[in-house]
């Protein structure tokens, strides 16, 4: 009844090859921004941003960029967390060695470099493909690890590769409040989440997703397969780049190699896979989805446990979140293999047809 | 020569110890086409259960003998390895058959999350000690052809004795028994061997018990050396070049590949490690399986990729 584009027709191509077609759901989007730009700084508390809205934001960006790579051109990826390494180690560099470094151009700096390494990592998929690549990524993994622990000068000679950043300004504006990096972010993903939609729906997207389905029949039709896997892994290590940059300036604040360790990249792929590979929209379900389950998790435990009169401490607490989020990701991936962005679209097809399905 | 030979064979050793590990992941991969990525927490697991039974068995019947219970904790390890493998199949592998393997790589990796959980809860989180009697002293080899011999840890020695033997003995099982030709055929080819009768779900729980088996030899040894607690479950990644390097559908190459990894990645580290700052161990085996990758994308031994449009 409400959401019917019946009527809605198109007279020019520009029109036909928006975004968003149908009309309900460009006023859906447009509500969707004002409400997060305008309505969350107003009413959300300090607790509500930390913890759950700045790294969902952060961390779907970084799961956007590796949707790119694994969903969109069908590279599996487990090295994710070292591109976010990457990113952020740089812009520290460049904010440390280069004295009156604005804030924005060095994670974009950051981003770049990332980009470096990603495509020179991204070398082998041109001879290796599947399970075999992805246990080569880790190569990556293990080795950006090590770098930031072992070579002093990319971590200015701090112990451990331990490093910080403090009083973080955009164009002379602070952004140390939780209401200002909670923006910083939302930009940076509003931004993003543009730019990666109109790749994937352009002619490079389309040449990624030849790959992903088909490498032999793409290459066989005129896609240079060097090229479409290179600038996947470029514009994806790019976009984790930058993410990573957030993560450590915006989020932590301080950080050591640990923050971007194995289980980040696991947890970015959980994110990817779960919300739905293929899908810009599914990378913000599957980050919602994997950052707010262990906090639920974790407050919902004890609440139930004093229920049946139980007392957990918090090690046994941990280990049992560990569990239900082994078996819930399971659980997920039995019942919806393609992700919660899957569950989206059926719903929006039973609400086309709603409230006469016949 | 002597610090060069101790170097070589203590890699080796390394390496047969390597091998045993990725054996798990081999057997599954060939199987059921999973890649498991819950080897790793399959190893803590077992380990974890075999400490802890070690140390209640006495507790609970008063039974003193060392050997009889170490092999009753390992009896009872081996059970609920057993009834992993089938939940495991019950409950997952079973309910995810034609789909994607990063689906069913995601799916092991979820595995792996509860295994890690659930032991930890079960059997508590801190550092346990397996002993079953590996000899500890270090000997001395050729000391008659060098200046002061070669020194091998006889610890070392036994484990690589002990995954040689489960090697062979794998290899006679999966050569010479019906169920071993069964398995094989599922390796080769799922609905041939389906229309021929073989139960597809029974061969399944059979594969990842057997992988179970040899999480918990492995988690015996490694547990025995460094001491049962969580990093256990890390050893895996350490496994994981092992196998790309020899093939995901190859026991040989698990062990031909264990070794080359486990040489080179000692001879980096005592030759070349010092120019690039030390601890060079955990990437070189990645960027040299990556290097032998790039030349032969199937691995060593694994079977050709063959792309039809």
């Amino acid at each position: 009844m409400l959401y019917r584009e019946n009527g809605q027709f198109k007279t020019s191509y520009v029109a036909d090859q928006q975004i968003f077609p149908i009309l309900q759901d460009r006023v859906a989007i447009a509500l969707l921004l004002a409400f997060a730009f305008v309505v969350v700084p107003l009413v959300g508390n300090e607790y509500l941003f930390r913890a759950i809205l700045v790294p969902f934001l952060i961390l779907a960006l970084a799961a956007l960029g590796l949707n790119i790579l694994v969903g969109y051109c069908g590279q599996i990826s487990l090295g994710t967390g070292a591109f976010m390494a990457v990113g952020a180690y740089a812009a520290y560099n460049f904010e440390v060695r280069i004295t009156g470094m604005p804030l924005l151009v060095s994670m974009l700096l950051g981003g770049v470099c990332a980009t470096a390494v990603g495509v020179v990592f991204g070398i082998p998929s041109l001879r290796i493909k599947g399970l075999y690549l992805a246990v080569a990524t880790l190569a990556a993994q293990f080795f950006v690890d090590w770098a930031f622990l072992r070579v002093k000068w990319f971590t200015n000679d701090s112990s451990s590769g331990s490093v910080s950043v403090a009083d973080l300004r955009v164009f002379g504006v602070s952004i140390e409040t939780p209401v200002a990096r909670y923006l910083f972010c939302l930009s940076f993903l509003t931004v993003f989440a543009l730019l990666a939609k109109n790749l994937v729906r352009g002619a490079i997207g389309r040449e990624w997703m030849a790959i992903r389905d088909m490498d032999v029949a793409a290459a066989v039709i005129g896609i240079r397969p060097v090229y479409a896997k290179l600038t996947a892994f470029a514009v994806s290590s790019f976009i984790v780049g930058v993410a990573g940059a957030l993560w450590g300036f915006v989020y932590l604040g301080s950080w050591e190699p640990a923050a971007f360790s194995i289980d980040r990249s696991f947890q970015l792929l959980f994110m990817v896979i779960i919300g739905g590979l293929g899908s810009i929209m599914g990378s913000f379900f599957g980050a919602a989805f994997i950052v707010l389950l262990p906090i639920v998790l974790d407050r919902l435990l004890p609440a139930l446990g004093a229920l049946v009169g139980m007392h957990f401490d918090t090690a046994i607490v941990s280990h049992v979140v560990f569990m239900i989020f082994g078996a819930l990701i399971v659980f997920f991936l039995i019942v919806e293999p393609h992700g919660i962005a899957r569950l989206w679209s059926t719903a929006k097809e039973k609400l086309r047809l709603w409230p006469f399905p016949h | 020569m002597g610090p060069f030979l101790e170097t070589l064979i203590g890699g080796l050793m390394t390496g047969m110890l390597y091998s045993l590990i990725a054996l798990g992941f081999v057997l599954i991969y060939k199987a059921s086409g999973v890649f498991n990525f819950a080897q790793g927490a399959m190893v803590l697991f077992a380990a974890l259960t075999m400490a802890r039974f070690a140390e209640w068995i006495p507790q609970w019947t008063g039974l003193s003998g060392k050997l009889l219970v170490n092999l009753l904790a390992f009896g009872v390890a081996m059970l609920v390895m057993v009834a992993a493998a089938w939940l495991i199949e019950r409950l997952v592998l079973g309910k995810l058959v034609n789909q994607e393997g990063i689906t069913l790589l995601m799916a092991t990796l979820g595995i792996a999350y509860f295994l890690d959980g659930l032991g930890q809860t079960a059997f508590g989180n801190d550092i346990y000690k397996i002993d079953v009697g590996l000899p500890k002293d270090p000997i001395f080899l050729f000391e008659k052809a060098f200046q002061g011999g070669v020194l091998i840890n006889q610890e070392d020695l036994a484990a690589a004795v002990i995954a040689a033997a489960l090697v062979a003995a794998l290899a006679a099982f999966f050569q010479y028994t019906g169920t071993g030709r069964a398995l094989r055929a599922v390796a080769d080819d799922h609905q041939a061997a389906q229309s021929i009768g073989i139960p597809l779900s029974r061969i399944w729980v059979i594969v990842w018990s057997v992988a179970g088996f040899v999480a918990l030899v492995a988690g015996i040894i490694w547990g025995s050396k460094l001491g049962v607690q969580f990093s256990l479950s890390l050893v895996a990644l350490k496994a994981l070049p092992v196998v790309i390097l020899g093939g995901l559908t190859s026991v040989p190459g698990a062990i031909v590949g264990g070794l080359i990894i486990g040489v080179g990645e000692k001879l980096s580290e005592v030759f070349i490690g010092s120019y690039f700052g030390g601890g060079i161990e955990i990437w070189f085996a990645y960027v040299l399986a990556l290097v032998f990758l790039l030349v032969r994308p199937q691995g060593l031994f694994g079977e050709k990729i063959i792309d039809r449009v």
